[in-house]
């Protein structure tokens, strides 16, 4: 019995694939259609997941700068010491003394002049902060926990370019949802109407077929299996066209770091992402071919 | 094995094809059903396959109510009945041997076994020599033929056939003719429309006369 099945969805399978390169120049046009379609948002998804890797290693070890009151005492900063040692959420920190400080200032070019008419150090005596975790959720709530302390005069923290990135990245994610689902319905649609020709010209044979006792899912079958290899075709023309693309676009960025001197490569898609892409394509063929057939098998009833 | 009770088809546009009919039909009996062109006979037929169904009345199949069998039941009696249709209905884009081993498909056949019982059809009918050959080479009576190769390969337990000898000569008639008694010899519940009087005339079988929707008792 279960091989009597598996001997109808091989033979059905074949059937498909003599189907589709009986008629090579429509699969094909159709499969290119569809991949080029899902390598849009597929293109926008691996340059937001590159996008957003780049930014978690340059977030890798953010920086906050502590700046004290100038009129505080040596106990004070020992006190703030002891509290920074005490906070599980900062990794490391350094103290630059106001004269460390101002020694570096007069090194710098420029302003040596100016430094060395000051009657008095005007610079505060700071700390400079490395918090364990990177988000940024976290660096906030740490800013604000030590800008409470009594000691501080202002916590410095360009969170703002981080906020930035993670509002693009967020608008990116939301780009990708978007594309994926406009052109999802677009693939659908295209499938659906590839099925609605199909039914109409294999009338004769699904009329026949129901009056010699065929049941609707075996008349459905060769239609969802048409839908089913055609999405995961375009998905793998979708995957074809990213490779190649990304393997383009990572020699262009080859010659421009020689010339600029830095390191950029862009990653492929992972093979996880992979087969999410194909399974993803291969299920919105079906879909397409099952409202297909849902919608105008039943109008084919033999008298 | 088919019975009808006071069975009555009106058409969707107000025509009454069949008006209380009674009848029935025993297991492994072979009967004529004649009547005038337009009097029923392929109303009725239909109606057993379920391909239409009863305004009222009830239809049973080997104990099986027909007229209340729900839609995704149909399939499984069609496959119970060979049918042998009036307008042929062959598929013209495969070939012999394809159209015979469509119902075995639909089955779900063990296609060890398809070969072998789709050439036994073939052979029955004497159309082995041909099973590749499109339907569109064959001759009138070689797709009547072929047709009923089809409605057997399943070895279903009641043969249906509608107008089986129309257009062909009474030697070919007499033929296939001969090939239905066969198939009732080896126990096929048997029947047959026709207006052929010339198949009624020296046939020994049992005779249901329909005239405009009515049973002739
Ligand atoms: N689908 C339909 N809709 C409306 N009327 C129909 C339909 N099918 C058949 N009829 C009518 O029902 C009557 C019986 O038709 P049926 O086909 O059963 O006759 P028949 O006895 O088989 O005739 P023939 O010997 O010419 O095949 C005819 O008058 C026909 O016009
Ligand atoms: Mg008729």
């Amino acid at each position: 019995m279960i091989r009597a099945w598996l001997m109808q969805h091989g033979f059905v399978f074949f059937l498909t694939l003599k189907r589709l390169i009986a008629t090579p120049v429509t699969s094909l046009l159709s499969v290119i259609v569809m991949g080029i379609t899902l390598s849009l948002p597929t293109g926008v998804y691996v340059l937001m997941e590159n996008l957003s890797a780049i930014s978690g290693q340059t977030m890798s070890s953010p920086q906050m700068s502590l700046f004290l009151k100038l009129d505080i005492e040596k106990e004070d900063i020992e006190s703030v010491k002891q509290r920074m040692e005490e906070d599980s959420q900062i990794l490391s920190f350094q103290f630059i003394s106001k004269d460390a400080a101002l020694h570096q200032l007069q090194q710098s070019n420029g302003l040596a002049d100016i430094s060395a008419n000051l009657v008095r150090n005007p610079l505060p005596d700071a700390f400079i902060v490395n918090a364990l975790e990177n988000t940024p959720g976290n660096l906030e709530k740490l800013r604000a926990t030590m800008q409470s302390w009594p000691e501080i005069e202002h916590v410095q923290f360009d969170s703002a370019w981080a906020e930035r990135l993670n509002a693009l990245l967020k608008l990116g994610r939301f780009i990708v949802l978007m594309l994926t689902t406009l052109l999802s319905v677009a693939i659908i649609a295209i499938m659906f109407n590839t099925i609605r020709l199909q039914i109409l010209t294999k009338r004769d044979e699904i009329e026949i077929s129901k009056l010699i006792g065929a049941t609707d899912s075996f008349i459905r079958r060769p239609f969802l299996y048409f839908g089913t290899i055609q999405g995961l075709a375009g998905g793998a023309t979708a995957w074809l066209i990213m490779t190649l693309a990304i393997r383009a676009m990572n020699e262009e960025l080859g010659t421009l770091a020689l010339l600029y001197d830095f390191d950029l490569q862009l990653q492929q898609l992972s093979p996880s992402d992979s087969i999410s892409l194909l399974l993803f394509s291969a299920w919105l063929g079906w879909l397409g071919a099952r409202i297909s057939v849902a919608s105008h098998l039943w109008q084919i009833e033999p008298r | 094995m088919i019975n009808f009770k006071n069975v009555s088809k009106r058409y969707p546009d107000g025509y009454v094809a069949l008006n209380n009919i009674d009848f029935t039909v025993e297991s492994g009996e072979m009967v004529f059903l004649t009547g005038h062109s337009g009097a029923g006979k392929s109303t009725l037929l239909k109606l057993i396959a379920a391909i239409e169904r009863p305004t009222s009345g009830t239809i049973t199949l080997s104990g099986q109510n027909i007229a209340q069998l729900k839609l995704g039941a149909i399939p499984y009696l069609r496959r119970k009945i060979g049918f042998i249709f009036q307008d042929h209905n062959l598929l013209f884009d495969r070939s012999v041997f394809d159209n015979v081993l469509l119902p075995l498909q639909i089955s779900n056949f063990d296609s060890k076994t398809v070969t072998g019982r789709v050439r036994a059809a073939l052979d029955k009918v004497g159309l082995l020599k041909k099973e590749k050959a499109m339907p569109i080479a064959l001759s009138g009576g070689e797709r009547q033929r072929l047709c009923i190769a089809r409605a057997v390969v399943h070895r279903p337990s009641i043969l249906i056939a509608d107008e089986p000898t129309g257009n062909l000569d009474i030697e070919y008639a007499q033929d296939i003719m001969s090939m239905f008694t066969s198939f009732n010899q080896v126990g096929v519940t048997v029947l047959i429309a026709t207006h052929d009087a010339s198949l009624l005339k020296d046939a020994e079988h049992r005779i249901l006369s329909l005239n405009q929707g009515k049973l002739a008792v």
